[in-house]
């Protein structure tokens, strides 16, 4: 296996309704950003990556349009996944490791959640001839994951609750962050509920955004980048999806890709985690094996900004940019898509 | 292009209009399970999955591989989507080499798919978007300018857009597959099908179908030790470029030329029309087949519609570079899977087991996909020896 380490990553703010500027648009100044903390010209770049959603877009093809903003003349060697872009760096992990000529790569991700309305959008994301005419939208899907946790005695709502309002609080030193705050436990449980035991901290915001990494192998990673995080590990898995056939108090595939991405073999400094809603925070900590000294999402993670389809991808800029910085050694990434934590990615990143 | 790969099985679903016989998963698991039928494995031995179609309006599921999961025997296992327009199918055979390649995994399910009748494709990839001009051209609106800037460069005549359909549908006949069965078809029928998008007329047009297509692909090891004969992939490469930009040449795109290249440097092909034994090519309009053989360079500048014209092309009337003798995307085109089908019949050929349509002794061929407004292009080349 060839040393792959993330050297640059940037990312658009994340706001509520981006009424100005398309996807693309948005994209650009993103990735002229990224390049430049790489040191790197459009043109030095072997391979591109995406990963968005047709639907989230109400289009077909939407990332065609998107390429536009990285500028794909002359022709160049380019993929997309219809997932969170997370998986989008993975396939540039995989080129990377099988092609030697492929020394740099450039990950996208994108998603303007307000073109519509996101809870209901992904209830097609369900089986079609038996759940999606149910409508059972995500916060309903991720309620019912919350109340299996308290039911087995394993989290309470003010769990919960502690999980939101550390997010909130970290993510005041995020100058990206869309939502932060300093908020009590009681504060917090005094709201109404959206979905009970679910109340609007529990859950993610609606976020438009986009974000970019760029990864660089061996000594051009060095040579670019003075303290590169390298890819130790990584791994992504997958359960089934109904929930009315899995353990909603776990995420089997997140625990495998945990153990295969090796997250045990030494101490975790921080670690993002995609807990899209904050009872899978608590399912995470357990399942990656997560120590209680380790500082979980130091970004805010996913309630100070959700910009879906690369929200997993940023767990990974946010984890290289403090390990590049000096201010982390081991870190894991965490990404994840489907109901309930259905499939899952587990990274660590190294300075060393 | 790191480990040797291989792809020791394939299969493949009867294509048709409507398959109201199976669902999603029935569908998906039709061809999964003959790929590992023909492959002599069972859905235990499969490391990992690597899932391609085209747009997700067609079948109205956002992101489906989700919920197939376990139809896809996923459960525990790495599940991969990859979507790059109508070159999917073939994107995602090369995840899948790249997969094996990389050394991450050693025996990966490739499948693409798509189930065109749960919806309208012209109406699924021609929506109304806001501050958009709306374009509700099709694929075939999009594509006939293009046609018609290679008939007016090239002088071909009127006929060679028939000929190729005549040809792709007589091949079509003999791959129990195919979804467009026509033995009474006459050129003078193609001839007077309605003009759709002039100069592209109903008979020159793919249909619209149902359909899953999968291979097994393995490492060096596996492949060495597998009882279904292998076909080893001597290369594989993708090229991207923008829909629209000024001077870019669309009858002859610059992605497709240096895709091409790249992928004959890997394999060794130094000329194609006479390296290759055969080739399976993404014609989803007849035009298309004479502008790809100048793109692919088996044939000169303004010169491959006389390769058409002789029946260079044909396996019935014994051309010396048949392509598409599967009936290709003219006769068949379930757009995630299409790309997919090229590749696994190219693969088929090489390893012998193409059947009625088997070009003799066939040792090397191509395989090839493309998509978006001619810009996205994928390719593989297979042999029935080791790189």
């Amino acid at each position: 296996m060839r040393d792959i380490a993330i050297i640059a990553f940037a990312q658009s703010a994340n706001k509520r309704n981006e009424q100005i500027y398309n996807e693309a648009e948005i994209l650009a100044p993103v990735a002229r950003e990224a390049l430049q903390k790489a040191g790197l010209k459009k043109e030095e770049i072997d391979f591109t990556c995406s990963g968005s959603s047709d639907y989230l877009a109400g289009q077909p093809f939407s990332f065609v349009i998107a390429l536009n903003a990285i500028g794909a003349w002359p022709p160049i060697q380019e993929s997309h996944v219809e997932a969170d872009a997370a998986w989008a760096l993975y396939e540039c992990w995989i080129a990377m490791q099988a092609d030697e000529s492929i020394n740099t790569s450039l990950v996208y991700g994108f998603g303007k959640q307000s073109m519509g309305s996101p809870r209901d959008v992904m209830n097609i994301l369900n089986d079609p001839y038996v759940e999606t005419p149910l409508w059972c939208d995500t916060i309903s899907m991720a309620a019912l994951q919350g109340r299996a946790l308290i039911d087995a005695g394993l989290a309470t709502e003010r769990d919960f609750a502690a999980v939101a309002a550390r997010n909130l609080k970290h993510a005041k030193s995020n100058p990206k962050a869309q939502c932060k705050g300093d908020f009590t436990v009681d504060e917090l449980l005094r709201s109404p509920t959206l979905a009970s035991p679910l109340r609007k901290h529990d859950c993610p915001p609606i976020t438009d955004g986009a974000c970019v990494v760029i990864l660089a192998a061996g000594d051009t990673a060095k040579k670019l980048c003075k303290r590169p995080a390298w890819i130790r590990g990584i791994d992504h898995r997958i359960d089934v999806q109904a929930i009315g056939r899995r353990d909603l108090t776990r995420a089997p595939s997140a625990q495998i890709a945990a153990e295969k991405a090796g997250v045990g073999a030494g101490k975790v400094d921080i670690a993002e985690l995609h807990a899209l809603f904050t009872p899978q925070d608590i399912i995470l900590r357990k399942e990656l094996g997560l120590a209680s000294d380790c500082v979980i999402n130091p970004s805010g993670g996913v309630h100070q900004g959700n910009p879906m389809m690369g929200t997993g991808l940023v767990r990974f800029g946010e984890v290289a940019d403090r390990i590049i910085r000096g201010e982390a050694n081991r870190g894991v990434a965490h990404a994840t898509q489907g109901p309930c934590l259905q499939q899952n990615m587990v990274a660590v990143l190294e300075g060393k | 292009m790191g480990r040797r790969c291989a792809v020791i099985g394939i299969g493949q679903t009867k294509y048709m209009d409507r398959n109201l016989a199976v669902s999603h998963r029935g569908l998906i698991r039709d061809a999964a399970n003959k790929a590992l039928a023909d492959a002599k494995m069972t859905w235990q031995d499969i490391d990992c999955i690597v899932i391609g179609k085209a747009p997700d309006t067609i079948e109205g599921v956002m992101m489906p591989e989700l919920y197939l999961a376990d139809a896809l025997g996923a459960q525990g296992k790495p599940l991969f989507r990859v979507h790059t327009a109508g070159s999917v199918g073939g994107s995602t055979a090369i995840v899948g080499t790249k997969m094996v390649a990389s050394g991450v995994h050693d025996r990966v399910l490739v499948i693409g798919w798509q189930k065109q009748s749960e919806s309208q494709a012209t109406w699924a990839l021609s929506p109304r978007i806001p501050f958009q001009p709306p374009l509700t051209a099709g694929a075939g609106g999009f594509f006939a300018p293009h046609v018609r800037a290679y008939i007016r460069q090239s002088n071909a005549p009127d006929h060679i857009g028939i000929k190729v359909a005549y040809k792709d549908r007589k091949h079509a006949l003999k791959n129990p597959y195919a979804h467009l069965h026509q033995p009474d078809l006459t050129l003078e029928a193609i001839k007077n099908s309605p003009m759709l998008w002039d100069p592209i007329r109903f008979g020159e047009t793919c249909p619209s179908s149902d359909g899953a297509c999968a291979m097994v692909i393995v490492s060096e090891k596996y492949a060495d030790r597998s009882a279904s004969p292998p076909a080893w992939i001597h290369g594989t490469a993708w090229r991207s470029e923008p829909t629209i930009m000024a001077g870019r040449d669309q009858v002859n795109p610059l992605g497709g030329r240096e895709c091409a290249k790249d992928v004959y440097r890997q394999a060794g092909v130094t000329n194609p029309r006479k390296d290759f034994d055969c080739a399976e090519i993404y014609v989803p309009f007849s035009w298309f087949e004479p502008m790809w053989l100048e793109n692919l360079g088996f044939a000169e500048r303004g010169e491959g519609w006389k390769l058409t014209d002789k029946g260079a092309t044909s396996l019935d009337e014994g051309g010396d570079i048949p392509w598409n003798c599967s009936g290709g995307v003219l006769s068949s085109n379930p757009i995630g899977a299409s790309g997919t089908i090229r590749f696994a019949e190219a693969a088929m050929q090489v390893r012998g087991t193409a059947g009625e349509h088997q070009v003799e002794g066939a040792k090397l061929a191509l395989g090839h996909a493309y998509g978006g407004g001619s810009q996205f292009f994928a390719m593989w080349v297979v042999g029935s020896k080791k790189p």
